[in-house]
């Protein structure tokens, strides 16, 4: 058995079933309405696989209308809803429960406005993070935050999980590039909030709404501010022999004045296996680094020289300077499907907490020492440049008792984390995962208040319950009790 | 309690806060009272001083992080950052010029307004750089959000939710910071003579350019002519070689110079302070807009009545600056801009007109209803900062 509880689902709604399949499929065209036993399979899981659970049943609208439709249909038969993009959250962030409706976004997927004179696109949440680039680089834009599933991954994901990406340290993550959305309330109202000007007066309730992991409302369309392409971009490896003296490096690049765009970290196993996998032809080395910068090329030679000053000064393994656009790109290939090639070899868990740029060795080191304690390998791959670790604990789903160490190991990495200043996840959100551990980064105020703004919202608690907060700490709400 | 308190502990606040609440008797919440214009007026017959709550908590340069006390000056942070060569991204404005106030802005009072400057097109606004709050509810009860990390989902996002609450949600005492490294260079292609569209245009062009332009401002009353300047930062070689690709491309047959040292540094103070505002008792408005509708307002507000204007943010941005006539147009203003959209905001006018007009651009019901009830949450009693924002008061 796995640690992580679910509620028991609502016997009055399961015995419901019926009833509620026949007033959404009432309440929308056809063909909206899924709920055949083997077409709901595949549902029942996001990217954090080793849950499942099949909904009541799936809904799947075109319209901000037919969504709204939907949330009344729920709201008046009290039927919790979870909110569902592409399902690549590797938090659990769209687990299903039993007696829930999956509210999934596949059909929501029109550009409705490319405005680059003012520097925005406005999208229905459905659409992948990589064709919102996709839909304006034609014109010499793109769409900043780039999570490396940005293939399959939605802006409706990417909005609830304020999703971030290798480019985030300069250009800042989902919430910094998100302008406006239209979102179905719990009850159905429809609510605009943004829009094509800055910073609204008022609350800032779509910074409330960028990263709730669903909890607040349904999220149909959105503005999302458009960049102009950078003329460049080259990246260095940059190979040491110990995570310390990495470590080192991206701080004395950050203190120089540099900003570069990307600064991600690898760690020898995950340098070995992504090597195999992808050809990209990294060194052998314990801790690599990969430095992006931008501009024209001139602009390009002047931050690389002085990067490479930099890194030259603490005596690295290798250093390679990107000497054309292919070998950039096979730089970039071997990190992007990291996590690809280290789920070749084994199951894997991927933790995601962020630390002080100053406490990155220290907690790479006791990564280490925890992997030896658990007997479970680690792969290390993250954003150096903000803190952004990811340890993917490796482990064998189909041996009984791995998992429940791993999680574990996780749980305790995590903890560590937040004990050197940090946090508990930098990007991909708490969602089942981390619900229970956020007692050690938040006090109970600290989440009251948070539940608080919940009710505000939602007060039937209707839309993803059962995630981020801690199960006793939101139960009096989930059932009702509280007022 | 004291009419005036001025709190050296974040427990103290909460003490100060919890009496407050249980005699039901609000507190108006002061920084360095420089922007005490700013917002509706609150009359209450406490207030709580921020000034002695401060200092510098932490600084690490290697991560760009920056944690201060609320009542830290803002020029002590920015002189600790100078020193490591860094700042804050979002450029301040400081208000002193618009308001003729005195004193020292705090760190705390530019969380609470959110207030950002002309970068805030390029290194986003004040939201943007904030990771992490701690403060003090309406009930008394210490509380934090985020942290010192600048990649942080861990929950709700209360940091953004604080930040422009203007007191009303929080007694905010202590914030951190994302911050950047300094450029080695700034300086400024400005063109002379433009009418508002030509600028817009000129402006928005060289938005869609790869040049990272961090200001976009054109001045119509300008002494001299009309100006339009486009600000780039960078290092050396890299100032020069944008400012010669913008003039060669988005301002190709235009009257240009280039703006270097310290009447750069003069011009930029000027636009993000509104200083061609400054000593005048006429009314100045804020409104945040798609940046090329910004001819088409500016067109339908003068065929009404005169006014001034001075636009940032590409366009983005037009602070207007009239008579007090008529509650300061407030109804004109706000139904021309209902044709495009964008919001309002009366910062300058006597306080008189500002208990009458609402100093906030009001919020559609949905949205009305919900930041009545997020308020009523944080101060159930309604006793931080009462009536700065209009925000329906709790019953
Ligand atoms: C291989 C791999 C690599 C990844 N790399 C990154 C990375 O680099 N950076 C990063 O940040 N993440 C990364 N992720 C995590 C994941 O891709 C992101 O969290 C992504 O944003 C999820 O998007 P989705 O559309 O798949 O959302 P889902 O998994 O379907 O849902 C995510 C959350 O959003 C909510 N939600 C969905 N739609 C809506 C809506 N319309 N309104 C309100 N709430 C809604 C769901 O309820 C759920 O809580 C990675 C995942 C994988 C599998």
């Amino acid at each position: 058995m796995s640690m992580i509880a679910m509620p028991t689902p609502d016997q009055k709604i399961l015995d419901q079933r019926q009833e509620i399949i026949s007033a959404l499929q009432a309440a929308l065209p056809a063909g909206r309405v899924i709920h055949d036993a083997a077409e709901i399979r595949a549902y029942e899981c996001d990217a954090l696989t080793a849950y499942r659970c099949p909904p009541l049943g799936v809904v799947l609208p075109a319209t901000t209308q037919e969504v709204s439709a939907v949330m009344k249909v729920c709201h008046q038969l009290g039927v919790p809803v979870v909110p569902r993009g592409a399902g690549t959250s590797l938090a659990g962030g769209s687990l299903p429960t039993a007696d829930s409706i999956i509210l999934g976004t596949a059909r929501l997927n029109a550009t409705l406005e490319i405005d680059t004179a003012n520097r925005f696109i406005r999208v229905q949440t459905g659409v992948t993070n990589l064709s919102v680039t996709g839909a304006v680089e034609a014109d010499g834009f793109f769409y900043a935050p780039d999570p490396s599933s940005q293939l399959a991954c939605a802006i409706a994901g990417n909005i609830a999980m304020n999703s971030g990406g290798a480019h985030c340290l300069k250009y800042g993550v989902t919430t910094n590039n998100l302008m406006g959305v239209k979102m179905v309330m719990a009850d159905g109202e429809i609510v605009d909030i943004g829009g094509a000007h800055l910073d609204s007066e008022g609350y800032d309730i779509l910074g409330l709404i960028c990263g709730s992991e669903g909890q607040l409302g349904i999220v149909t369309e959105a503005i999302l501010r458009i960049l102009p392409k950078p003329e460049g971009a080259r990246p260095v490896l940059i190979g040491y022999d110990s995570a310390e003296t990495a470590g080192q490096c991206v701080a004395e690049i950050i203190k120089s004045g540099v900003l570069p765009v990307a600064i991600e970290y690898m760690d020898r196993l995950c340098i070995k296996v992504t090597d195999e996998f992808s050809g990209a032809g990294y060194p052998d080395v314990e801790a690599l680094l990969i430095v992006e910068v931008e501009g024209s090329e001139a602009e390009i030679k002047e931050q690389l020289a002085k990067v490479v000053k930099i890194a030259n000064k603490l005596k690295p393994v290798e250093l390679r300077e990107s000497a054309s656009a292919q070998e950039s790109a096979l730089i970039w290939k071997g990190r992007k499907s990291a996590f690809g090639a280290i789920g070749q070899i084994s199951d894997y868990m991927c933790l995601d907490g962020t630390v002080p740029v100053s406490q990155l060795p220290f907690v790479l080191r006791r990564i280490s020492e925890l992997s030896k304690k658990y007997k479970l390998e680690v792969a290390n791959v993250f954003h150096a440049g903000d803190g952004n670790m990811h340890p993917l604990i490796l482990y064998d789903a189909n041996k009984p008792g791995d998992l429940e160490t791993a999680e574990k190991f996780g749980a305790e990495v995590l903890r560590l984390c937040v004990e050197v200043g940090g946090c508990l996840t930098g990007e991909h959100g708490v969602g089942i995962e981390k619900r229970d551990l956020m007692g050690n980064q938040y006090s109970a105020a600290d989440m009251e208040v948070q539940m608080n703004v919940k009710d505000c919202f939602d007060p039937g608690w209707l839309l993803n319950p059962s995630k981020v907060f801690p199960l006793e700490a939101s139960e009096a709400r989930r059932s009702g009790a509280a007022k | 309690m004291n009419k005036s308190a001025a709190p050296v502990s974040e427990g103290e606040i909460a003490e100060i806060i919890k009496q407050a609440k249980a005699q039901l008797k609000p507190v108006e919440i002061k920084g360095g009272g420089t922007r005490d214009g700013l917002g509706c007026p609150v009359k209450t017959a406490t207030t709580l001083s921020l000034a002695k709550l401060n200092g510098i908590t932490l600084y690490e340069p290697g991560a760009l992080t920056l944690v201060a006390k609320a009542g830290t000056t803002l020029k002590a942070v920015e002189k600790t950052l100078r020193a490591k060569n860094q700042r804050l991204a979002f450029e301040p404005m400081d208000h002193r010029a618009l308001y003729g106030t005195k004193g020292e802005p705090t760190i705390g009072g530019v969380v609470a307004c959110n207030i950002s400057g002309s970068r805030r097109i390029q290194g986003g606004a004040c939201r943007d750089s904030l990771i992490g709050v701690r403060f003090v509810d309406g009930n008394g009860d210490i509380l934090k959000n985020g942290g010192r990390v600048m990649k942080n989902v861990t929950g709700l996002d209360l940091v953004k939710l604080l930040c422009g609450s203007h007191g009303t949600l929080g007694v905010i005492t202590e914030v951190a910071f994302k911050v950047l490294p300094a450029p080695e260079r700034e300086a400024t292609l400005a063109i002379a003579n433009l009418n508002t569209s030509q600028a817009i245009d000129v402006l928005s062009a060289a938005l869609g350019s790869p040049f990272e332009i961090t200001g976009a401002a054109h001045l119509p009353h300008n002494k001299g002519g009309a100006l339009t300047a486009l600000r780039v930062e960078g290092f050396d070689s890299q100032v020069e070689y944008r400012l010669s690709r913008l003039r060669k491309g988005v301002a190709a047959g235009l009257e240009t110079r280039i703006i270097k040292g310290s009447q750069h540094d003069k011009l930029w103070r000027s636009i993000r302070d509104v200083e061609p505002f400054k000593n005048t008792s006429r009314c100045v408005w804020r409104l945040s807009v798609k940046p090329g509708d910004a001819p088409a307002i500016q067109q339908q507000i003068s065929t009404m009545f005169d006014a001034k204007y001075v636009f940032d943010w590409g366009g983005g941005l037009i602070w207007i600056e009239i008579d007090d006539i008529e509650n300061a147009r407030a109804n004109e203003i706000r139904k021309i801009l209902s044709n495009f959209g964008g919001h309002a905001t009366l910062v300058r006018a006597p306080a008189k007109t500002r208990l009458k007009v609402p100093v906030f651009q009001p919020a559609a019901p949905g949205i009305a209803a919900l930041s009545s009830s997020i308020r009523k949450k944080f101060d159930p009693v309604g006793i931080l900062n009462p009536g700065r924002m209009v925000v329906r008061e709790p019953a």
